[in-house]
C-alpha cells in the first residue's frame, strides 16, 4: 500500500495556507509533519482524512484493494479533541468506538492496559486528567484496525513515560506494515521517519 | 448503528437531563393557558388538543441545537464524517435523531394525556392527541436535524434553529391538530388528517437526515 500526495495545496477561509506539497508514504513508514504554528499541519491532516477538500492537487491510496478503497476508509484520525463523551465511562466510550468503527482488534480492557489505564476504565471520562484523556484517545487507535494513523500533536499532555509507551506502540504499528502521518513539534521517538517541513505562509 | 443509538440514548438520559427540562417547559406552557383564557370548560376542551400540540412542539425544540454541536466540540463528529464509507452519514444522522427523540421527545408524549386533563379534554380527545403526537413529533426532530446541522458551527444557534425549522413544522402542526380534533368533533374526519401526518413523518424521515448530512459535510 502506498499513500501519495501530489502538488497538494490547502486553504482555509479562502486563503491559501500551503501549496505544492508532495510526499509519499509506503507501508511501514512514518512521516513527521513539522513547521511553525499556522503552517497548515492540521489542515494537511484534515485534508488527508477527507474532512476538508484540497484546493488543488491529487491524493491517493494505492494498493488498498477492496478493503481500503481510500484514505478516509483506511485511517484513524487522532485530532486535537479526544472524541470521547465526558458523561460515559472510559470503557463505554471505547466499546462504542470499537462497535462503530468495526474491524475490531484489541478489546477495550486490553487497549486500556496497553496505554496503562487498566485501573480507571470504570470512571467517567470527565474525571480524567488531560494526559489520561489523551491516553484513552490513543487506546481508541488500538481497539479497531486501520492501516493509516493520522495523528495531530498526539503527545500533547503526555508525560515522559507515556510518550515512551506511545512511541513503542507506533513502532509496533509500523512493524506490522502500518503507516503514520503525524504533525508534531516534539520528537516522537521514531527512527528513520521522513520529515515534511512546512514553511509557513507563502506570501 | 445499534451501538450509536444506545450511546446517544444513554447520553441523553445521563447528562443534563434534557428530558426533564422539556417536560417542565411543556407543563409550564399548558398550565398557564387556563389562567389566560379563563375557566370556560367548553372552550378549554375545544382548544385543548391544539395547546397540547403547540406545547409539545415548542418543548421539543429545546436542546435540539446541541444535537450535533456536542459531537463537534469533542471531535466525535469528525470521526462520524470520516466513517462515512462504512456508515452512510445520513443513516448516522437518522439514528441520532431517533435517539434524541427517544430521550427527549417521547417523555413529552408520555405526559401529554396528563396535561390534557388540565384542559378538560375528553378521553377520546386525549387518546387522539397522544397518538398524533406519537406519530407526528418524529417529523419535528427530523426537520430539526437540518436546522441543527446548519448552525453546528455557530456558538449560539439555539434561537436560529427554532426560527429556521418552525415554518417547516407548520404542516405537521396543522395535520396533527386536525386529526386530534377530528376524533372528537363529529363532522370532521380523523383518518385522512392522521394519514397525512404519518406521510409527513415518513417524508421528513428521508429528507431530513439527507439534508442534515449534506450540511454537516460542508460545515467547514
Amino acid at each position: 500500500m502506498r499513500l501519495a500526495a501530489e502538488a497538494l495545496s490547502g486553504e482555509r477561509g479562502g486563503e491559501v495556507i500551503f501549496s505544492d506539497t508532495s510526499f509519499a508514504v509506503a507501508c511501514g513508514e512514518a512521516l513527521l509533519v513539522t513547521g511553525p504554528n499556522g503552517a497548515g499541519k492540521t489542515t494537511l491532516l484534515r485534508i488527508l482524512a477527507g474532512l476538508l477538500r484540497p484546493a488543488a492537487g491529487r491524493l491517493a491510496l494505492d494498493g488498498g484493494g477492496e478493503e481500503w478503497p481510500d484514505i478516509r476508509a483506511a485511517c484513524h484520525y487522532l485530532g486535537h479533541f479526544n472524541a470521547m463523551k465526558t458523561a460515559l465511562t472510559v470503557e463505554e466510550n471505547l466499546v462504542f468506538w470499537q462497535r462503530f468503527l468495526g474491524q475490531a482488534r484489541m478489546t477495550a480492557s486490553e487497549a486500556l492496559e496497553t496505554v496503562g489505564l487498566e485501573d480507571i476504565g470504570h470512571l467517567p471520562f470527565g474525571y480524567l486528567s488531560t494526559g489520561q484523556r489523551r491516553r484513552a484517545a490513543i487506546a481508541r487507535l488500538l481497539v479497531s484496525h486501520r492501516p493509516v494513523w493520522l495523528l495531530d500533536e498526539p503527545t500533547a499532555g503526555l508525560d515522559r513515560a507515556s510518550e515512551g509507551r506511545f512511541a513503542e506502540l507506533m513502532r509496533g504499528h509500523l512493524r506490522e506494515g502500518g503507516m503514520i502521518v503525524a504533525a508534531t513539534h516534539l520528537p516522537l521517538g521514531l527512527e528513520g521517519a521522513g520529515e515534511l517541513a512546512m514553511g509557513g505562509q507563502a506570501r | 448503528m445499534l451501538a450509536l443509538y444506545l450511546r446517544e440514548v444513554r447520553l441523553g438520559i445521563r447528562a443534563g437531563s434534557g428530558a426533564l427540562t422539556g417536560v417542565l417547559f411543556f407543563l409550564a406552557v399548558v398550565a398557564v393557558i387556563p389562567f389566560g383564557v379563563g375557566p370556560d370548560l367548553n372552550l378549554l376542551a375545544r382548544i385543548g388538543p391544539a395547546i397540547l400540540w403547540i406545547g409539545a412542539l415548542l418543548a421539543s425544540l429545546l436542546g435540539l441545537e446541541r444535537l450535533f454541536q456536542a459531537d463537534r466540540e469533542d471531535g466525535s463528529l469528525d470521526l462520524m464524517l470520516i466513517a462515512d464509507g462504512r456508515h452512510m452519514l445520513a443513516l448516522t444522522v437518522f439514528v441520532k435523531c431517533l435517539a434524541h427523540w427517544t430521550a427527549n421527545v417521547l417523555p413529552l408524549v408520555a405526559v401529554a394525556p396528563l396535561l390534557g386533563l388540565f384542559m378538560n379534554v375528553p378521553p377520546t380527545g386525549l387518546a387522539a392527541a397522544t397518538l398524533t403526537l406519537l406519530v407526528g413529533t418524529p417529523a419535528i426532530t427530523f426537520i430539526g436535524a437540518v436546522g441543527a446541522a446548519l448552525v453546528v458551527a455557530l456558538p449560539r444557534g439555539g434561537l436560529l434553529v427554532s426560527v429556521l425549522i418552525l415554518p417547516l413544522s407548520i404542516p405537521v402542526l396543522i395535520f396533527g391538530v386536525a386529526a386530534s380534533r377530528g376524533a372528537v368533533a363529529e363532522p370532521d374526519p380523523f383518518l385522512p388528517a392522521f394519514l397525512i401526518l404519518v406521510a409527513l413523518t415518513l417524508f421528513f424521515a428521508v429528507i431530513g437526515p439527507a439534508a442534515a448530512a449534506l450540511a454537516l459535510r460542508n460545515a467547514d
